[in-house]
């Protein structure tokens, strides 16, 4: 028996009429041992799938990424200036994979040199005695962000729900911003495409139609279409300054950000820190939880547990 | 200059404004991706070139004020000269940022959508207003000599010259110690977050200001009289004056925070003195920028030394500003980000920045203007004009 759990739940209660039931049985003793076995996996597995994935339940046992789901959901009914919204990455959980980036880099249709959410790998000690521990790092969409008061034209601010955003319409691409956010979550968008160094056939680059096709078609930051483009007049965001919106389009069609989603260990938490009841919000009050370069005064909205 | 010379220079210009030419179109039709700079390394050797080019400027208008508002007589021959290579270096220097930016089409934002935090938009009304005021500034000083004035008329636009310079002082001194704060203010890096930077910049800007304009005095002065020669020596020791005292401005700078040798700042200037671009600081700066030209200077009389000095100090002045951008922006800001995700196509996600020749083929093109705009400026004005000319003309 499970000895984590306590003897109250409902699966333990089940399990209980379960084994009744089987005590009454003439061959319970043979039976025994299998029907327990089925019925320690099925508990879980009851709550882990759902019947409505999208709605929250205050099991305690389901999927965090369905609770914050439904605290998602709850936080949008609220006006924007009530929001506030907040990131919790688990350090101790994080494996290195980098699905959040890729999956960053798929959902932004991001070029080549431009990443919203890199996780910097650091290795410790030497040979035998290495640990390596790794640092995703999105945007920290800091309370007093550096980057916005530089901007000579006002492209870039920080919205009511504390998402540091940029008006890629209005933006000059002087890069000001580039140097003064401390994290360096900013990067340039240069023009590139995958296909670029690519060999080229009669038709384009050999790196055929689906690579073409993958990196032509809009992407939706900020809710509106965006269609790269270069010349002497380039097509935004090409020559712009750009950086992770804590996947804002998604937030409005009621979704988690992508890094949230595609994270394999479970080790993003996102969600409202102005409401007291979410995850983020409790996580973000642990005693392990910590900031990147406090020194800033940046006040960062993305927390670290170690 | 003799025949040969003349040659030389000739096809320099020729194969600057080609190159300068192929780079311009570059970057129109490419945009930045041939450029070296990358998102960790955003500014580059062009922005280095932009604030060299805009600290000339200020240096050599400053200058023209001394005879303007202070009316030092012995710099009278050469405020005219000075207003118009302040011009000329304004408008390279502007060129130049302009390219930098990843919206040329833009640039008018800054004054319809003006956001007073910013620095950079402080800078630029500021250098746009300076701009304006040396168009005026230049119009009134070369009037007199384009068409016949009334003695009232000359009159007239010397008070308005007056006035214009009076303005132009704390105009330009806001400005480039504007440009100066610009980086002072990035309170991300360690190596610019310094108030010292404003006063830097202006001296700096007064140093290779003035050098510059030994220089053209020395090399292309028409008539090279005895009150030529006595002008260069005087403006030999205003840079030699310069010089020391941005020595001493360069110690404060450096010796503070590598007093100790630990810190972020002291790693920074620990680059710049022994890292891989050491040369550029202890040759190109200390050597050829600071004590060949403060030998001849303080130790040979000659035209020829102070041309020589003034030409050195004024070219080397840009290493130290290279050295001033690009070492801010070569340490990560968070360790281990360099390794962290690459970028394969254009290597756009690198701390290690050397400038591409596509920039500097641009930077060429930019200087070729900056000479035939000269060129035909001490052709087709008079800029030049002797003591004697100028009472012949009377």
């Amino acid at each position: 028996m499970n000895k984590d759990r306590p003897d109250n739940t409902p699966e333990s209660e089940e399990r209980r009429a379960v084994l009744g039931k089987m005590a009454s049985v003439t061959f319970a003793g043979l039976m025994l041992s299998g029907v327990l076995a089925r019925a320690q996996d099925a508990a879980p597995q009851k709550t882990l799938i759902p019947a409505e994935p999208f709605r929250a339940s205050s099991d305690a046992h389901q999927d965090v990424l369905i609770r914050m789901q439904g605290e998602l959901e709850r936080a949008m009914q609220r006006p924007i200036n009530e929001r506030r919204w907040g990131m919790v990455i688990d350090i101790r959980k994080c494996i290195g994979c980098s699905s959040c980036t890729v999956g960053c880099v798929m959902e932004n249709k991001l070029p080549p040199g431009v990443v919203y959410r890199p996780v910097i790998d650091k290795e410790k000690g030497t040979y035998p005695n290495v640990e390596r521990t790794f640092l995703p790092r999105p945007c920290m969409q800091c309370e007093d962000p550096a980057c916005t008061p530089v901007c000579p034209v006002g492209a870039t601010w920080k919205r009511e729900d504390g998402i540091v955003v940029i008006d890629y319409d209005a933006c000059i691409g002087c890069r000001y911003c580039l140097t003064a956010c401390p994290y360096q979550a900013r990067t340039f968008d240069f023009g590139e495409h995958w296909t670029d160094n690519a060999a080229q056939g009669a038709d384009g680059a050999l790196a055929l139609t689906a690579a073409r096709d993958y990196q032509n078609p809009p992407n939706f930051e900020y809710g509106k279409h965006w269609k790269r483009g270069e010349g002497i007049i380039p097509k935004s965001p090409v020559g712009n300054a750009r950086k992770c919106t804590f996947c804002t389009h998604r937030l409005d069609q009621g979704m988690l950000p992508m890094c949230v989603s595609t994270c394999v260990g479970r080790a993003t938490f996102f969600g409202d820190l102005n409401d007291p009841k979410s995850l983020v919000a409790e996580l973000a009050e642990a005693p392990n939880a910590s900031i990147l370069k406090p020194e800033a005064g940046t006040h960062p909205n993305v927390y670290y547990l170690k | 200059m003799n025949r040969n010379a003349k040659i030389f220079f000739w096809v320099i210009w020729i194969l600057m404004a080609l190159l300068g030419g192929n780079g311009v179109i570059e970057r129109l039709t490419m945009g930045h991706r041939l450029a070296a700079y990358t998102s960790y390394v955003p500014w580059g050797m062009w922005v280095a070139a932009y604030i060299f080019f805009i600290g000339l400027s200020a240096g050599a208008f400053l200058l023209s004020s001394l005879v303007y508002v202070f009316g030092v007589h012995k710099l009278e021959r050469i405020a005219k000269l000075s207003l118009f290579v302040a011009a000329t270096t304004l408008v390279m220097s502007l060129l130049t940022i302009w390219f930098d930016l990843g919206h040329m089409e833009r640039n008018y934002e800054v004054f319809t959508r003006p956001h007073f935090h910013s620095m950079m938009a402080w800078m630029v009304w500021l250098y746009s207003a300076y701009f304006a005021l040396l168009l005026g500034e230049l119009y009134y000083a070369l009037r007199r000599d384009l068409k016949k004035l009334s003695a009232d008329a000359v009159r007239d636009d010397d008070r308005k010259l007056k006035r214009l310079a009076t303005i132009g002082i704390p105009l330009a001194i806001a400005f480039h110690g504007g440009v100066g704060a610009l980086f002072g203010t990035v309170t991300a890096r360690p190596f610019w977050n310094s108030p010292i930077y404003p006063i830097i910049f202006l001296v700096g800007a007064l140093l290779s200001g003035g050098a510059l304009m030994t220089f053209i005095v020395a090399a292309l002065w028409p008539e090279k009289d005895e009150a030529w020669e006595d002008l260069l020596r005087f403006l030999g020791k205003i840079v030699l004056g310069f010089l020391l005292f941005d020595l001493l401005l360069d110690w404060a700078d450096y010796s503070i925070p590598l007093w100790y040798g630990v810190g972020p700042e002291a790693t920074i200037v620990k680059y710049v003195l022994f890292g891989p671009f050491w040369y550029v600081y202890w040759i190109v700066h200390l050597l050829f920028g600071v004590t060949i030209p403060a030998y001849l200077l303080s130790r040979k009389q000659d035209a020829k030394s102070i041309g020589i000095a003034s030409v050195l100090v004024a070219v080397t002045f840009f290493a130290i500003r290279l050295n001033l951008v690009i070492p801010g922006l070569v340490t990560p800001e968070l360790r281990g980000l360099e390794h962290a995700y690459i970028d394969p196509i254009g290597g756009h996600l690198s701390y290690h920045y050397v400038p591409s020749f596509f920039e500097w083929q641009v930077l060429m093109g930019v200087v070729a203007l900056g000479m035939a705009l000269f060129y035909l400026g001490q052709k087709y004005l008079p800029l030049m004009q002797t003591f004697n000319n100028r009472e012949v003309s009377k």
